[in-house]
């Protein structure tokens, strides 16, 4: 327990100090957090959530609480991660916020640090209201620290023309901490999508856990896109908590690339009736990866529809974990939710573990699941070899089109090809 | 009948998968530009013989030759085969998740006009390519967007086999029960096509298990396979006997020889 002594004193010291100067409300957030974080410490793999994942690594490690980095990257240096020559771009390196790599064209996508103080409001009303921090610790460590990170707001009826970037790079010198906080609010009948990014600029063993928190109104539509493309000795903890009012559509695309051990909790609760939700990604995974995405698809209203779609890939000794679980609340009658995993196992030492939990509390539904982990498809191959594809080009093929199959459902042209360019050259090597 | 020179030369083949012997001493020659039917009951390795020709790796040759256009056939890798002309529509076949069948069909393409020492087709010019291809049999392009075979009814996917052949315009194409599974109208649409792809450079191996497609089809050659060889050949007719008379009094003539 000594790490989680460690946080909480470190989380002390920066209350006293560096976030001194919060708003009561927000002070008392904090503390509420830490204190729940305290209680939990960190889970454990007797815990049926946890029983792929072990997080000793960082329960173990230590981390220092990231600082305001002392040499701000130029504009080139990031220039590989930018994927819009327009549009709202926020950037934050190791957590701060750089107003001077950023684009924020109107007060309404901004830094949650500033408007938590300016215009705390919309914040309050919002932040921690769905992320639930009860049995997540992770989640609730990041909001005892929650200070910077992307805050998006879409008025009602509005719509924003381009995709806004969030890129969340880390220098990855020191073995520190960050903790991005983003909101993202969309209003009835608003429409936005984002993509959220997070890289490296250098090969470092930091470890980053965010947490954004999605709310859509009555009729809007999200379309919302993740890429995880940590260093490769990183450790990446997230959660990711959307929230649908009455006829709203969610798109939520999820691409983890990256990371030494990455765990992402991601819930999405319909709330409304009439909603509608896609839940798509991807993992590709090889050296000694280890990436468990956690997915709870909570149908609370009736007459909505999900679809889950996520595939793995995996290579060498990585590991892939996927749980989808799905809640039919009693009275959400009509819902209509599917959901695969297929995994592709590109190697003996490579393992995949997929578990699907179906919670149906409703009479009245239609869900369907199915989960595949296996190496590629002999017959597939032949039938491939049959038409004159060699052996190598064959297999390349199929795998790209577990990638693909995924990637094709993303509507941003220019992030599709650029992951597609990352998937390629992953695949090459 | 015969048309041009031989292309398949197959000598006393025998064939096993999985220990058990299916094919025991085939013996087949098909010439250029010929259509050959190969007919049979269930189980008489009707689709041994179609996917051991394109190299399906289950299968193990235990003895015999099958020579084409030269080359030893069975010494050949299964890419190797396709890129010598060879072709198998299957009669399972199979879905790849994520390729569409418009990068399925360029990707292939590419690799045989890669063994012809061409230049590869970029999507533009495929696309091109493509509906000349598409236009010659009178079909749309609507399967092109979609992953290969994924989601497609029984019919399409048999429809989709006989598109490749079209694009990838094999010179020895055996058609592995194309006919099953299909309704009267798909069956139609699917024979006029093949009849379209006729040609003097192009011979078919065409297996059923009915003569139905032969209405449509007029083969050069019938062969009946029974218990693993081929118990009779003749003409057209023969299947139109085949399908007044069964295959018993032919398995029985098998038992005996």
């Amino acid at each position: 327990m000594a790490h989680v002594d460690q946080l909480v004193g470190s989380y002390r010291a920066w209350a006293a100090n560096g976030a001194s100067g919060a708003p009561d409300w927000l002070r008392d957030l904090r503390e509420g957090g830490i204190a729940r974080f305290h209680e939990l410490g960190f889970p454990n793999m007797k815990q049926e959530a946890w029983r792929f994942t072990s997080v000793a690594p960082i329960a173990e490690g230590s981390f220092e609480l990231a600082k305001a980095p002392q040499k701000v990257p130029t504009l080139e240096e990031i220039q590989p991660f930018l994927l819009f020559e327009t549009g709202h771009r926020l950037v934050f390196v190791d957590g701060f916020f750089q107003r001077s790599l950023s684009m924020p064209l109107f007060d309404d996508v901004q830094s949650l640090a500033r408007v938590a103080t300016e215009h705390p409001d919309l914040v309050r009303q919002h932040l921690g209201k769905y992320a639930a921090s009860e049995n997540r610790p992770f989640s609730a460590l990041n909001t005892a620290f929650v200070n910077d990170g992307a805050l998006v707001h879409v008025p009602a009826k509005a719509a924003v023309e381009f995709p806004i970037q969030l890129l969340f790079l880390a220098t990855g010198g020191k073995p520190v901490v960050s903790h991005p906080r983003n909101l993202i609010v969309v209003d009835r009948e608003a429409r936005a999508s984002i993509v959220e990014t997070y890289a490296a600029l250098d090969d470092g063993a930091y470890w980053t856990n965010a947490v954004t928190e999605i709310v859509l109104g009555d009729g809007a539509r999200v379309d919302y896109h993740r890429v995880q493309q940590e260093s490769s000795r990183a450790y990446h903890v997230a959660t990711t908590q959307s929230h649908q009012g009455r006829d709203s559509t969610l798109n939520l695309h999820f691409v983890a690339f990256g990371g030494r051990l990455a765990r992402h909790d991601i819930g999405a609760v319909m709330a409304g009736p009439g909603g509608t939700l896609i839940l798509n990604g991807l993992y590709l995974l090889g050296g000694q990866q280890h990436a468990d995405h956690h997915t709870t698809i909570d149908h609370a209203a009736d007459h909505c529809e999900s679809h889950e779609y996520f595939n793995g890939v995996l290579d060498e000794k990585s590991r892939g974990v996927f749980t989808g679980r799905i809640i039919v609340r009693p009275g959400a009658q009509k819902t209509d939710s599917k959901q695969t995993n297929n995994n592709l196992l590109l190697s003996a030492d490579a393992h995949a573990d997929s578990q699907p939990q179906l919670e149906i509390y409703a009479d009245d539904v239609k869900c369907t699941h199915g989960s595949t982990v296996g190496p590629l498809d002999p017959r597939a191959l032949f039938y491939l070899r049959s038409r004159g594809m060699g052996e190598d080009e064959a297999r390349r093929l199929l795998t790209y089109g577990f990638a693909a199959e995924i990637l094709g459902r993303m509507g941003v042209v220019s992030l599709r090809a650029e992951l597609d360019r990352i998937v390629r050259v992953r695949l090459a090597a | 009948m015969a048309k041009g020179t031989g292309l398949l030369e197959v000598k006393g083949l025998r064939v096993a998968v999985a220990g058990n012997e299916i094919l025991k001493g085939v013996d087949l020659a098909i010439r250029e530009g010929e259509v050959h039917a190969i007919m049979g009951p269930n189980g008489s390795g009707k689709s041994t013989l179609a996917q051991v020709l394109a190299g399906h790796p289950a299968y193990t040759v235990l003895a015999g030759t099958a020579r084409y256009d030269g080359k030893d056939l069975l010494d050949l890798k299964p890419e190797e085969r396709a890129r010598a002309g060879v072709f198998l529509a299957f009669q399972y076949p199979v879905e790849i998740r994520g390729i569409t069948n418009s990068y399925f069909l360029r990707s292939a393409l590419n690799a045989l006009r890669r063994e012809r020492g061409e230049a590869e087709l970029d999507p533009i010019d495929f696309l091109q390519f493509l509906e000349q291809k598409l236009e010659a049999i009178g079909w749309d392009d609507s399967m092109m967007n979609r992953p290969v075979n994924e989601g497609f009814s029984g019919g399409e996917k048999k429809r989709n086999e006989i598109l490749q052949l079209a694009v990838l315009e094999p010179r020895l194409a055996i058609l592995d029960e194309t006919d099953s599974g299909l309704d009267i109208d798909a069956l139609k649409t699917v024979a006029e096509t093949v009849n379209k792809l006729r040609g003097p450079n192009r011979s078919f191996l065409i297996v059923t298990h009915y003569q139905r497609l032969l209405n449509h089809i007029t083969p050069d050659v019938v062969h009946v396979l029974a218990d693993g060889r081929i118990v009779k050949s003749g003409g057209p007719e023969l299947a139109l006997e085949l399908e007044a008379k069964g295959y018993d009094w032919l398995r029985d003539a098998a038992m005996v020889s």
